[in-house]
């Protein structure tokens, strides 16, 4: 492999797996700028994961020719069908932390041990007893091929060839969320009000602010963007749905946290995270990186790489790091 | 309030979200459809009593999950949530495996290693939050996959700790028995209850689970060190100013956590019936340690009955399976308790209102035993004061 196929491959996963962190973790910034902490993003995930592929896959059995005519909106159908079940989801997060003003932590794990549980029986009901995973392997329509946008993959230069190497719909779906998302949070009345009751709700409250309807919105938002970055996850990582995320939910709250509970910030982490993830798959061909050759399982080690950096950037940013002042506290009329 | 009925209350509370988990295990149930929902709600709930085969096992798993039940509750005292007991206890069990495969160290040595192994894990969320103010949850997560991924590339590479090393047809997938590595006496003692009980399972782990219950129950409730703890966790702030020193309580308090979970890591694999398999999945144990310990909210003696408990639907689970359901249905039900745990305090505040017994508002209730983390204690603590006005 020369050094261009290198950085090349390397850049384009590292875009593909920025996506699900940059998604998820814009969800996560959602919930926590009114004021909830939605640790249950891992459990979202799984669960968005699991009906996009089931629609995916049922868009595939019964509307083949159609599908494949129509590849873009056959995929978007399905990246919906991942939002809307995330959304419904999270809304059981929503309905424990905000009416019954449960402990959102607790609340959150519920859903995340919930989640994998519920998603392995719906497998064995929709799929048949004993099937733990779902194949997508042969939906040939999920993925935008170059000459689908009309270049020729024979001709195309090096840079065309790696941007559509693993393309997905959901990829500039991802960079429009981002532009929105920027657009919700800081130009909006809706963001204003949002942001207010991660900050104070009491005064948001006092000057007619709904409080419980802005935090509702805030898990909702975060729902709708988990499911699709469940979707997103399970695109990238393979052929088949396992009923798992591999831990995604939980490093998309650390890019959260990174990125200080700013979208553009987040962004750039969420990429940062994606190269330190895809950087050990490579590092038996990066020439500068130790491959750990003789010992087994060998891969497992740079597994490890993504978290202990994760870690370090925690500590060394938590001075700066400022999160939404009210977040984790049940917001009780009556202390106004 | 008193505080007989206080503690009633909270059984009645922890009652309701176990049947209400049940209830959605069997609606799940019949919703997948198979064969005989009920009977396979029978089985679950029957084949762990006392007197069958399987109350051995029930008694053996309930062990480490004492532990981790402990832990987690431990932590929750001092106001921290410890989600990394999982990851605790796959170090635990790490360093006990390694002493007792390798270094050939009798049981007791291994168990005080899986301890250190455990505080080791534990220490460094409570460093990271005490010192950086770095939320505990996230830090424990990732310290679970870290330790997780760890401990299996080690045990991988260090060949006695396999059965290939003793016996070339020997499988490399998990650890070696402590007999074939020549330690038998690396396995926790068995007292005769195998005997006693008729099922190889039993020993003196659980034995040794519920004493170190009461020891934590005497340090908690007993000793200055734990009323310095649990002042730490309803109020921060105030403890700060009554000069207790927090950041020393917050890393001790994981410390002491993660040397629970190390234990129970200890207690799972020195029996002799259980092997270390070596694949990326984090220990259930650990988070079954969650709803022990909420289910207990948190009371070292309480989390006895809820290990219990716990390891009873998970051993029920286990035969229900020969009905063709899924053990993924238990994982459901604890999963429905936590959920239903988590506003356990709404619970209980309806009620005593029920009862009769509190005449005032719901919202007046006292802080929630669970405290979270610093900051949201605080304002449960000071809303009365602010009501007043």
């Amino acid at each position: 492999m020369s050094f261009f196929d290198l950085v090349a491959n390397i850049g384009s996963e590292t875009v593909l797996f920025a996506v699900p962190l940059l998604l998820v973790a814009l969800g996560g910034m959602f919930s926590e700028r009114g004021g909830i902490i939605n640790i249950a993003l891992e459990g979202i995930m799984v669960v968005g994961a699991l009906v996009g592929c089931i629609v995916m896959i049922t868009l595939h059995e019964h509307m083949g020719v159609w599908s494949a005519a129509n590849p873009e909106l056959a995929m978007l159908i399905s990246v919906g069908a991942a939002a809307i079940s995330g959304l419904v989801y999270s809304l059981l997060l929503g309905f424990a932390s905000i009416h019954l003003r449960a402990d959102q932590t607790i609340g959150g794990t519920a859903l995340n041990m919930l989640a994998p549980a519920a998603a392995i029986v719906v497998t064995w009901a929709v799929y048949g007893r004993g099937q733990t995973s779902i194949n997508f392997g042969n939906v040939a329509w999920r993925r935008i091929t170059l000459a689908r946008v009309g270049g020729d993959p024979e001709t195309a230069g090096i840079f065309l060839r790696s941007v559509f190497k693993s393309m997905y719909v959901t990829t500039p779906l991802a960079i429009i969320l981002l532009v929105l998302a920027i657009i919700l949070l800081y130009k909006t009345r809706f963001g204003l009000r949002l942001r207010a009751c991660g900050e104070h709700p009491q005064a948001a409250d006092s000057v007619g602010i709904n409080v419980y309807k802005m935090r509702y919105a805030g898990v909702a938002i975060s729902g709708f963007l988990a499911g699709i970055g469940g979707l997103a996850f399970t695109l990238a990582a393979g052929t088949a749905y396992q009923s798992t995320v591999a831990g995604y939910g939980f490093l998309a709250l650390s890019v959260m946290i990174f990125g200080n509970w700013k979208p553009m910030n987040i962004a750039g982490a969420a990429l940062f995270f994606a190269l330190f993830k895809v950087m050990g798959n490579y590092a038996g061909v990066i020439p500068f990186l130790p491959s750990f050759e003789g010992i087994k399982f060998n891969a497992w080690i740079y597994n490890i790489l993504p978290y202990v950096v994760t870690m370090f950037l925690l500590v060394l940013t938590s001075k700066r790091s400022r999160a939404p002042k009210a977040e984790g506290i049940p917001y009780d009329k009556s202390t106004r | 309030m008193n505080k007989m009925m206080k503690s009633s209350i909270s059984l009645i509370a922890a009652l309701i979200s176990i049947v209400a988990g049940l209830l959605v295990g069997l609606g799940v149930m019949f919703a997948i459809g198979g064969q005989e929902p009920l009977r396979a709600m029978g089985i679950l709930l029957t084949s762990g009593l006392p007197g069958n085969p399987e109350f051995g096992k029930v008694l053996y798993q309930a062990a480490p999950l004492i532990m981790t039940g402990l832990s987690v509750g431990f932590a929750f005292k001092t106001g921290l949530f410890n989600i990394g007991a999982s990851g605790q206890f796959t170090v635990g069990s790490f360093v006990a495996l390694l002493l007792g495969l390798v270094f050939k160290m009798p049981w007791y040595v291994c168990m005080i290693g899986a301890a250190a192994g455990g505080a080791i894990w534990g220490f460094f969320p409570g460093f990271f939050k005490a010192f950086f103010n770095v939320n505990e949850v996230i830090t424990s997560i990732m310290f679970n996959w870290i330790g997780l991924y760890a401990v299996c590339v080690s045990i991988a590479n260090i060949p006695p700790m396999l059965p290939r090393f003793y016996h070339p047809s020997g499988i490399t997938n998990e650890t070696a028995k402590f007999e074939l590595a020549g330690n038998p006496g690396g396995l926790i003692p068995k007292i005769g209850l195998d005997k006693l009980f008729g099922s190889p399972y039993m020993g003196a782990g659980v034995i040794i689970a519920i004493l170190l219950a009461v020891l934590v129950w005497v340090i908690l409730n007993k000793t200055t060190f734990g009323y310095e703890l649990k002042a730490c966790g309803l109020n921060k702030s105030a403890s700060i100013y009554a000069g207790i020193n927090a950041k020393r309580n917050i890393i001790l308090s994981m410390v002491i956590a993660g040397a629970l979970s190390g234990i129970a890591g200890s207690l799972y694999y020195q029996s002799g019936v259980s092997q270390f398999g070596i694949k990326i999945e984090l220990a259930p144990m650990g988070f079954n340690g969650i709803p022990v310990a909420l289910l207990a909210t948190s009371h070292p003696l309480g989390i006895i009955f809820s290990a219990i408990f716990i390891s009873f639907i998970n051993v029920g689970g286990e035969k229900m399976q020969q009905l063709e359901y899924s053990t993924q249905v238990i994982a459901i039900i604890i999963a429905v308790i936590i959920y239903f745990s988590a506003f356990f305090f709404l619970v209980k505040g309806f009620l005593a209102k029920v009862i009769g017994l509190d005449k005032s508002n719901v919202n007046a209730e006292p802080a929630p035993v669970i405290a979270p983390a610093g900051e949201e204690s605080e304002t449960v603590l000071i809303e009365p004061a602010e009501r007043e006005e």
